[in-house]
């Protein structure tokens, strides 16, 4: 968010390749019904990247692969080149992955500010919770994030009683907050109005360059102005790769929607 | 935290942050009164108010567990049991000449100390042992359970299953623990009779001194980011995880804490009491210690000490008049606390707030809102 805390940021961690993230012919097995079927993915450090595909086509279930929720019956997940497949889920966030999910995941009891607090403490061990007092750099980072999120005014206010759009940004600044490496973003422009829409395509193309960002969205307008590539992915399978342009001419893509969109009538 | 939002003097030095508002004035006076009693009330009285703080150590453990930590525990009957037997085992045997066994070990038949026992000899293991043995017990037990994810109804019902084994196995090893009777008649602690005024006295403002130096630390906790994190991991176990946190040791630990406590509970208690028996650590004392912090308010200290003195005078009331109905008017207090009053008496007083004259009464206890 500010200059200094990002350059000391990539100070810290720059490694020597490019290469951030790659998930390697993942299969994530739900008792017979292959949610991943073998897919593949590679991302690069702060890169933008849009996952699109219709209902069901495996987009939540990959970020759960990544993060670890759900585990892959077949392939790996490999991150900064260390394969993270079988780590706790809480080892996977402390290398750097941190996520949004699709139903705001906002701890409702606490004030806006201890979600971000909580998210921005670097030392996650429980015993260095016991000390009182918290880092000048990690008020700083919330103080700036509470800003840029827009919701400086709310602090104190508990976070259940944020408005559904509001929840979202929480959500966004505390993944923010962590500081991860690479942020997956489920659905954030759910229950958004259009112009909160745009507001925060501009919240995620100030992170790329800090933080590789991972975009799940079906909002075509929300795509056209995060203007990144766009993968595409079907029945758990990687179905296209390409420019916002590419992917809305591809017959192949608009099959699969509009086969969808069939389906769909049709159960209705 | 919420201290700094009324109206009062701050400190400065060690106490920095702390705000000697209206609510620090009127505990102090509490506290005051308090230490008063031994002047104010019978020696009768006296016994019961020492032996009801002394289970309010355990209900304001039971306020970081199930409160602050969402765990609920059926089971402190257990810790409480640990820290009773080890402070009574060990004036069991001080009462004893050399090479002698207790009364209850020569009438079943024993003719040698059994194994476990021996250490008790020493108080300093003893008075270890009331603090140690259920911390560990607690941590291991808490640890093995927590990191296989098992919580909520789950979790309950194990620590419950954890109290029947407890109280069975007292029972059923009557040579070595006293069984169905428990231990009883002892005279001296430490070298003093307890018999006496003085070590009364003494036993009861040790029960208090530790009742607010508890109150005091475990509101730090609770302030702390520890606390802060424990809430959070109540609320959304799984966000905290996916923040990069590991939930078990924060759950492990408020568990240790809430049995340390029990375990000191159980400990003063036997003191004042005279008696630790099975009939005290079973599965049905373990269902009252969580209707003792209910009725008070499971996220207030304060209320979780008013719960506990509340539910146990009613108790000593209704069971001495007619004992057969305990029990069915402590099972009535729950539910219509569940249904009604899920804040418990704190609740109440915090929603009082709502009207003219809680506001009032509120502006009275708390100074002017800000
Ligand atoms: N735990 C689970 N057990 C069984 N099936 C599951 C489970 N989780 C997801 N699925 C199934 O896997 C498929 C992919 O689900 P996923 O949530 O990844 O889709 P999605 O692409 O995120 O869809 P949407 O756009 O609706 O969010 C769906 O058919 C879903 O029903
Ligand atoms: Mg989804």
């Amino acid at each position: 968010m500010n200059a200094q805390a990002t350059a000391s940021h990539i100070g810290t961690t720059a490694p020597a390749s490019t290469l951030l993230l790659a998930v390697d012919g993942v299969t994530v097995d739900f008792d017979g019904f292959k949610a991943l079927n073998g897919f593949s993915l590679t991302l690069d450090r702060g890169t933008l990247r849009v996952l699109i595909g219709p209902n069901g086509a495996g987009k939540s279930t990959l970020c759960d692969a990544i993060i670890g929720r759900v585990r892959a019956t077949s392939g790996r997940v490999i991150f900064k080149d260390q394969d993270i497949t079988h780590l706790p889920e809480h080892e996977i966030v402390r290398r750097g992955i941190c996520r949004k999910f699709q139903t705001p995941g906002v701890l409702p009891g606490l004030s806006v500010v201890d979600n971000l607090m909580i998210a921005a403490k670097r030392d996650r061990r429980w015993w260095s919770t016991f000390r009182h007092g918290v880092a000048a750099e990690e008020k700083a980072r919330v103080a700036d994030i509470l800003e840029t999120i827009g919701l400086a005014d709310r602090a104190a206010a508990p976070a259940g009683h944020l408005a559904h759009g509001e929840k979202q940004w929480l959500e966004i600044g505390m993944v923010v907050a962590t500081r991860a490496d690479l942020l997956l973003l489920d659905e954030p422009t759910a229950g958004m109005g259009p112009a909160e829409t745009s507001q925060t395509a501009a919240l995620i193309r100030r992170l790329v360059g800090q933080h590789a960002v991972l975009v799940i969205d079906h909002d075509m307008s929300f795509l056209e102005q995060l203007d990144a590539r766009v993968t595409v992915m079907h029945q758990g399978q990687f179905l296209k790769e390409g420019s916002v342009a590419a992917i809305r001419a591809d017959a192949d893509v608009a099959a699969v929607y509009l086969g969808r969109a069939k389906e769909d009538t049709h159960h209705g | 935290m919420d201290m700094s939002m009324r109206k009062g003097t701050p400190l400065s030095g060690p106490l920095a942050g702390v705000t000697l508002g209206r609510p620090m004035a009127l505990s102090l006076a509490v506290v005051a009164l308090a230490a008063l009693a031994p002047w104010l009330v019978s020696a009768y009285e006296l016994n019961l108010l020492a032996r009801f703080l002394a289970m309010a150590l355990l209900a304001m453990g039971l306020v970081l567990v199930w409160g602050q930590g969402g765990v609920l525990s059926l089971g402190q009957g257990v810790f409480f049991g640990l820290g009773g037997y080890a402070i009574a085992m060990h004036m069991k045997l001080a009462a004893l000449g050399d090479g002698d066994l207790p009364d209850f070990m020569v009438w079943s038949g024993l003719d040698a100390l059994p194994w476990w026992w021996v250490p008790f000899k020493s108080p300093l293991v003893a008075i270890l042992g009331v603090v140690l043995v259920p911390g560990v017990v607690a941590a291991l037990f808490s640890w093995a359970v927590f990191r296989r994810r098992v919580g909520g109804v789950y979790f309950a019902l194990i620590t419950q299953a954890l109290a029947l084994a407890f109280a069975t196995l007292l029972i059923s090893q009557q040579p070595s623990t006293g069984g169905f009777n428990g231990l009883t008649d002892f005279q001296t602690v430490m070298g003093v009779d307890l018999g006496t005024p003085a070590a009364a006295h003494g036993l009861y403002w040790l029960t208090l001194a530790l009742v607010v130096g508890v109150f005091v630390a475990l509101r730090a906790l609770m302030t702390s980011r520890y606390g802060t994190l424990l809430r959070a991991i109540r609320d959304g176990e799984n966000r905290i995880r996916f923040l990069g946190y590991d939930p078990t040791p924060f759950k492990v630990v408020a568990f240790t804490i809430g049995a340390v406590l029990a375990g000191l509970a159980g400990a003063l208690f036997t003191l004042h009491a005279g008696v630790v028996s099975p009939a005290l650590v079973g599965v049905v004392p373990s269902i009252e210690m969580v209707i003792w912090v209910a009725v008070g308010g499971r996220n207030s200290l304060a209320g979780a000490i008013a719960g506990t003195l509340a539910v146990n005078l009613a108790k000593d009331g209704v069971s001495s008049a007619f004992p057969d109905l305990w029990l069915y008017a402590l099972g009535l207090v729950f539910v219509l606390v569940v249904t009604l009053l899920p804040g418990g008496l704190a609740g109440l007083v915090a929603d009082a707030g709502g009207t003219t004259w809680g506001r009032r009464l509120k502006t009275l206890i708390m100074g002017e809102a800000k």
